[in-house]
């Protein structure tokens, strides 16, 4: 196993090797300007998974593109601090971008059909991978590791099979491919963006446990987007909520999903049906659509679709945007809302829903 | 189980007159039996001879009825799709039959299918591409009702303002065109075509997995709404679990083409006794799981469906399963009764669920176990 810490990008200081601060990603577009994402702030440390939880549109893919890079330089405007590892990524030129995607921090797609490139053999995907950032290796000894990594995420047969092109591969070898592309150069921050939804539950279920394992082996970050509530509550060690381009809630995966202190994650958790729910009760949905990142709601970008926007005092959820800030429950919790004791509110809601 | 063949012509008299005759006097609305669908796989070449069939559903029998909905579950591949397009004739069947209230569809050319389309509609997955996109949402939801002549012309604009309140949608909005509607709105335009000539059927193919979650809610609760108002029986096609427990009380689960377990939800979800179902009730990621922290005990499944070109032989699933014996290879379990009515399972090891989750344990450690002393030499 190669050692994951002795290297340069070490951090100096004690910080989180992956640290957001106030990103902004804005889109002009023919309509105005997009905002993706406002004030995201969230930090991931090594050996740990984030969960990033949020519904299209909610700036949860954009805001990891920013942090690998992929966004389109000449027309986002990205302001903020992104920090892998101590190094500023804002303002990196496209060249030591390069160095360091793939290398410290990669990426796993949703469609690894599209994410692969259909006239090139997997194997040779692989190398060129590898290659690229290790420019002294032999393409044999490319080759070899990519071989070995097919086999490490579960690919049987991998020499022959190195020489299959996509297609030829199953769903669920692609996805495995894909991981194995994104960690042959053993990268120290992985970011998976849906990568189980478009597979069956058995075999998101293999792809799940393979990037445990992998995580084990490796010791790396994982920043895990998706919008099923049931992988992030087995994968995730911190789950954070977005909304309309916004961090809503931010807690442990335990406290954000049995005990959420904002409406929109209790929404969620409430419009799902359950695997051991009584099938007679209705399902409880959030009302309305979620809101256009080009004129964003007033105050809480949530208030339009709230049902609890009674219980605050006057106007504050239209007029105001709320502060992320801990709630009773302690300091590592935090939760935009109004609500005095949003915990609370929300636990008595949901008693009387089943009653 | 099997009506005698001669009911048809009764069938055929009774369910022209639409509408009024939504009663199927005890008999269920939707009988399937043994029905097969094989697509042809052609060689390469100017001759393109038929070197193989893909087997997408090989003898499939269920009963739907009146205002009942059955859910059918199963991974890609399984042939749920295709038992769908097949039961709206969007596919011709190989061989079996469908009969709708005693009728069977499956010899009927297209023009004697007209009069039975209407009881039989479809919702569509996507509903980014199953709306046309030059055509108005008036135009789309009351293009069934012109084609079939329900209501005269005149009307047909007030019965699509009607459908559309129907579905939550702003009855002033027929003059727009789908891209000015949201994900969760599409689909409700979708619905509103498919109950626009009042079916007896709907076939609803995974009409929420691709709408955003808080979105999923809403239209599984107006299908609810739509289906105990007009009776109309559903047949659900999801691959997500939870979903189609809440929507169903009956339940198919489908393994390469083949039903390898049925019953009510009761059974399928509390007491599955096949392995497949066993270990596809165990791979479904849990919320409640946050409580405890990390993943849930669960039966791992090694590789990948086999390909519906060359099926394993006997039971399909035995490549996969833990339990495979040499009776597996040779002989095709048959669908039996176990425990309660209606809950039949296609396995010659069909027992229920904890001895399962252990022998299946104890198979996947000595398999891992195994595999880590291959991987350390």
């Amino acid at each position: 196993m190669s050692s994951p810490v002795e290297d340069i990008t070490r951090p100096a200081s004690d910080e989180p090797f992956l640290v957001v601060d106030d990103l902004t990603v804005k889109f002009p577009t023919a309509d105005g300007l997009v905002q993706a994402v406002t004030g995201l702030s969230y930090t991931v440390e090594m050996g740990k998974t984030l969960g990033i939880v949020g519904e299209s549109g909610s700036g949860k893919s954009v805001s990891s593109m920013a942090v690998v890079g992929l966004h389109d330089a000449k027309r986002t405007h990205i302001s903020g601090s992104i920090r892998v590892g101590g190094t500023e990524i804002i303002g990196l030129s496209e060249q030591r971008m390069r160095r360091l995607r793939g290398n410290e921090v990669a990426m796993i797609f949703q469609d690894a059909l599209a994410a692969l490139h259909p006239f090139y053999r997997v194997g040779n995907q692989l190398a060129e991978a590898y290659l690229a950032h290790h420019p002294d290796a032999s393409k044999r000894d490319a080759n070899d590791k990519a071989v070995a990594m097919l086999d490490r995420v579960g690919i049987p047969q991998p020499d022959q099979r190195a020489r299959d092109y996509p297609h030829q591969f199953s769903g669920g070898m692609r996805q495995r491919a894909m991981i194995a592309m994104a960690l042959i150069n053993d990268p120290k921050l992985l970011f998976a963006d849906e990568p189980t939804t478009a597979l069956d539950v058995t075999v998101q279920a293999q792809i799940l446990d393979l990037l445990q394992d992998l995580q084990r082996d490796f010791g790396s970050a994982i920043v895990f987007i998706t919008h099923d509530l049931g992988v992030i509550a087995e994968m995730a060690d911190d789950v954070l909520v977005m909304y309309g381009g916004r961090a809503v809630e931010f807690g442990t995966c335990k406290a954000v999903m049995s005990k959420p202190q904002m409406p929109y994650t209790w929404g969620l958790l409430e419009s799902i049906p359950e695997l051991e729910s009584d099938p007679g009760t209705r399902l409880l949905p959030i009302p309305g659509t979620p809101p256009s990142l080009l004129h964003p709601p007033t105050g809480c970008p949530f208030h339009p679709r709230c049902r609890f926007t009674g219980d605050v005092p006057g106007d504050l959820c239209e007029r105001e945007l709320p502060d992320l800030v801990p709630g009773v429950e302690g300091a590592g919790h935090l939760r935009r809302c109004h609500l005095r004791n949003p915990a609370e509110t929300l636990a008595n809601a949901a008693e009387k829903r089943e009653v | 189980m099997t009506p005698p063949e001669t009911a048809s012509d009764v069938g055929t008299s009774t369910s022209t007159d639409s509408g009024s005759s939504w009663t199927s006097n005890g008999k269920p609305l939707l009988e399937v039996q043994d029905l097969v669908k094989y697509f042809p796989v052609k060689s390469a070449g100017l001759i393109r001879r038929v070197v193989g069939h893909v087997q997408a559903v090989d003898g499939v029998s269920f009963t739907v009825n009146k205002g009942e909905s059955l859910g059918l579950v199963g991974e890609s591949g399984c042939g749920k799709t295709t038992t769908g397009r097949v039961l709206t004739k969007l596919y011709e069947p190989t061989s079996g039959s469908m009969k709708l209230d005693g009728t069977d569809l499956a010899p009927l050319s297209a023009k004697q299918m007209m009069p039975f389309r209407k009881d039989v509609q479809m919702i569509f997955q996507d509903p980014y591409t199953s709306l046309n996109p030059r055509h108005t949402v008036g135009a789309i939801v009351g293009t069934p009702l012109r084609v079939h002549s329900v209501v005269p012309r005149s009307k047909v604009l007030p019965r699509v303002q009607e459908l559309l309140e129907l579905v939550g949608l702003n009855p002033e909005h027929y003059n727009r065109y789908p891209n000015e509607f949201s994900g969760g709105q599409r689909q409700r335009i979708g619905i509103a075509r498919a109950l626009a000539l009042q079916p007896k059927l709907m076939i609803a193919d995974e009409p929420v997995s691709a709408l955003d979650v808080s979105i999923q809610a809403q239209v599984i609760n107006l299908l609810e709404d739509l289906q105990k108002e007009f009776e109309i029986a559903v047949l659900f096609i999801a691959h997500d679990l939870a979903v189609v427990r809440h929507f169903c009380p009956k339940v198919a689960v489908m393994y390469l083409g083949k039903i390898v377990e049925i019953g009510d939800r009761e059974s399928i979800y509390s007491n599955a006794h096949h392995p497949y179902t066993q270990a596809l009730l165990s791979a479904i990621p849990d919320v409640k799981q946050a409580q405890v922290g990390g993943r849930r005990e669960r039966i791992h499944l090694e590789g990948d469906v086999p390909s519906p070109i060359n099926p394993p032989s006997g039971c399909r699933f035995r490549t996969r399963c833990w339990k495979a014996q040499e009776i597996c290879a040779t002989q095709e379990p048959p669908l039996v009764q176990i425990g309660k009515e209606g809950h039949l399972a296609a396995c010659h090891f069909a027992e229920p669920y904890d001895s399962a989750i252990h022998d299946a344990a104890k198979a996947t450690r000595a398999a891992a176990a195994h595999a880590s002393s291959a991987g350390a030499s």
